[in-house]
């Protein structure tokens, strides 16, 4: 059986590339990169080469790159840095509705220690609500943190607009990159960015290796204490291969990526263009344009996501859901409860993310799975005789 | 995750649909929650001849169903009542822990069948569905 892999959003398989340039980092230079002697020069220069990769990726300067062990780390450090460097501004913070757990658990942890959060609302596409930034910005809100693009929904948020406003107002502007690396081009100087959250996993690094970009001349509370790796700022030893992978792989995902967006939303229109048309009571959920090109998000009324997964798990299909079950708690997805879907709509949602691997033949079998799938599964739900029901008597 | 008989019960599940003339009908859960199971059972001489269901909910959710109402097929009402949500759950060879509610609601299910059968019998109806008239019990 042929297995399909559109789950790229949770994570991606390291490519032969990226292992490649890695290979030599295990077993022949292993040195401690800060080691004085040669064989920690040779693995200290390997890192400096990646942190140049990652900079220039990002176009910022290699000194304002430092790595981090995940993409969680990155932003943990960001947002409770910022917040704990910055008291005698304030302790207000900013940030949505739709992050990643990785910012609001920190946030709702933060709020426990005496800082204030406004959680700010999104509209019906998950596009930030920009009249709410400017109501809720204060004279003692410190950061403004806002993710480039939704990990469930693919949204993508208008950073620029926002770090714009941020930096009138004398606000630090960081923003959780880590599913938009490789799909959107990123020049943090431009676009007035003052942190980034990235992770190597989404884009074909391996996991266990993360960074943030910190602009010179932001100060940051150090999260993890311990030797004076990454400029003081985040001890640990050095992840030595995954830095390897990391900056090769950041370097082939950039590369060019209006072709990568191009393949990828083919692929991508091809799944919602014809679940929608093909399968009724569906819906997209996030934005038609304003989406990574990889990601397809749809809820299938009366039926639950759990469900959905397994039965195209039994088929080899690989994707996610944001229904509760799968969530580990009793709420569905906090995402797509915020995108003001109710919650039996929200239960039945289904992700496919994409990568540049991913076929239109990969996408038909999907959808003609999912044909399949969905009829079985609403042949046995009662919410669907409960609506047929009702059409019918209507 | 799942056992293996779990996924047999989810993949291949067993008494799936309604039955017409019905002398219960239980419904448990709410779409909010993610899990609505409603039960069908068919009782002559106090002996449950046919039961059905029907559930929108998770894979744990459709197997506990499925289990549930092949474990009280052909039982006295007296021995369908026995039927616990842990004897659902072992019979699947287990449950992880976030899904052992899911044999709750199939066992609560069951049982609401179960009362709404006898309720008609006091009530000196006929015991036969009338699917309009079923309240959901939330849970």
């Amino acid at each position: 059986m042929e297995r399909i892999y559109m789950d790229n959003a949770a994570t991606t398989r390291v490519t032969e590339p990226v292992m490649e340039a890695m290979q030599p980092y295990f077993c022949e230079i292993f040195g401690n990169p800060m080691s004085v002697h040669s064989f920690g020069r040779e693995s200290r220069k390997a890192v400096e080469n990646a942190r140049r990769q990652v900079a220039t990726a990002l176009g910022a300067q290699p000194n304002e790159i430092y790595f981090t062990g995940c993409g969680t780390e990155s932003d943990n450090w960001a947002v409770r840095g910022a917040a704990y460097a910055n008291l005698k501004k304030g302790r207000h913070i900013i940030t949505t509705q739709i992050e990643h757990h990785a910012i609001l658990h920190t946030c709702e942890q933060l709020e426990k220690e005496g800082f204030e959060v406004t959680y700010l609302p999104v509209d019906e596409f998950g596009i930030v609500r920009m009249d709410a930034l400017a109501k809720a910005i204060r004279p003692d809100t410190t950061l403004i943190s806002v993710m480039a693009a939704n990990n469930e929904i693919g949204t993508i948020q208008p950073i620029e607009e926002i770090a714009k406003i941020a930096k009138e107002k004398g606000i630090l502007f960081h923003t959780d990159a880590v599913q938009a690396i490789g799909s959107i081009a990123f020049d943090v100087k431009a676009m007035g960015i003052d942190m980034l959250s990235l992770s190597g996993h989404k884009f074909h690094a391996p996991k266990g290796v993360g960074a943030l970009y910190v602009r010179n001349g932001v100060k940051l509370q150090r999260l993890i204490n311990g030797g004076a790796q990454e400029r003081t700022q985040r001890a640990g030893t050095e992840n030595l291969a995954s830095i390897v992978g990391l900056g090769k792989a950041i370097e082939l995902a950039t590369a060019n990526i209006a072709a990568h967006n191009t393949q990828l939303s083919l692929v991508r229109d091809r799944l919602i263009d014809r679940i929608l048309t093909e399968i009724p009571y569906t819906r997209l959920n996030g934005h038609r344009t304003q989406r990574l090109p990889g990601n397809c998000n749809i809820s299938f009324q009366f039926i639950e996501g759990e469900s959905l997964l397994l039965s195209l798990d039994i088929k080899g299909i690989a994707a996610s859901s944001g229904s509760a079950c799968t969530s580990g708690s009793l709420d569905p997805s906090h995402v797509l409860l915020a995108i003001g879907l109710p919650h039996e709509i929200a239960h039945g949602s289904l992700r496919l993310s994409l990568s540049e691997e991913n076929t239109l033949d990969q996408a038909d079998k999907v959808v003609d799975a999912l044909k399949e799938i969905v009829a079985r599964l609403r042949s046995m739900s009662p919410l669907y005789d409960e609506f047929l029901q009702q059409s019918s008597a209507e | 995750m799942y056992t293996e008989q779990v996924m047999d019960h989810f993949m291949n599940p067993r008494n799936v649909g309604e039955i017409e003339d019905a002398s219960g009908v239980g419904t448990v859960g709410n779409a909010k929650c993610g899990d609505i199971m409603k039960i069908y059972i068919k009782v002559e001489n106090d002996v449950i001849v046919d039961v059905k269901f029907k559930t929108f909910g998770c894979g744990a959710a459709i197997a506990t169903s499925s289990r549930a109402t092949e474990m009280v097929m052909g039982k006295t009402i007296d021995e369908a009542l026995k039927v616990t949500n842990k004897m659902v759950a072992d019979s699947l060879g287990g449950l992880p822990p976030v899904k052992m509610h899911c044999s709750v609601l199939a066992e609560e299910a069951l049982h609401a069948a179960i009362q709404d059968y006898k309720d008609r019998l006091e009530k000196g109806e006929k015991p036969e569905a009338d699917p309009e008239s079923e309240e959901i019990k939330y849970v």
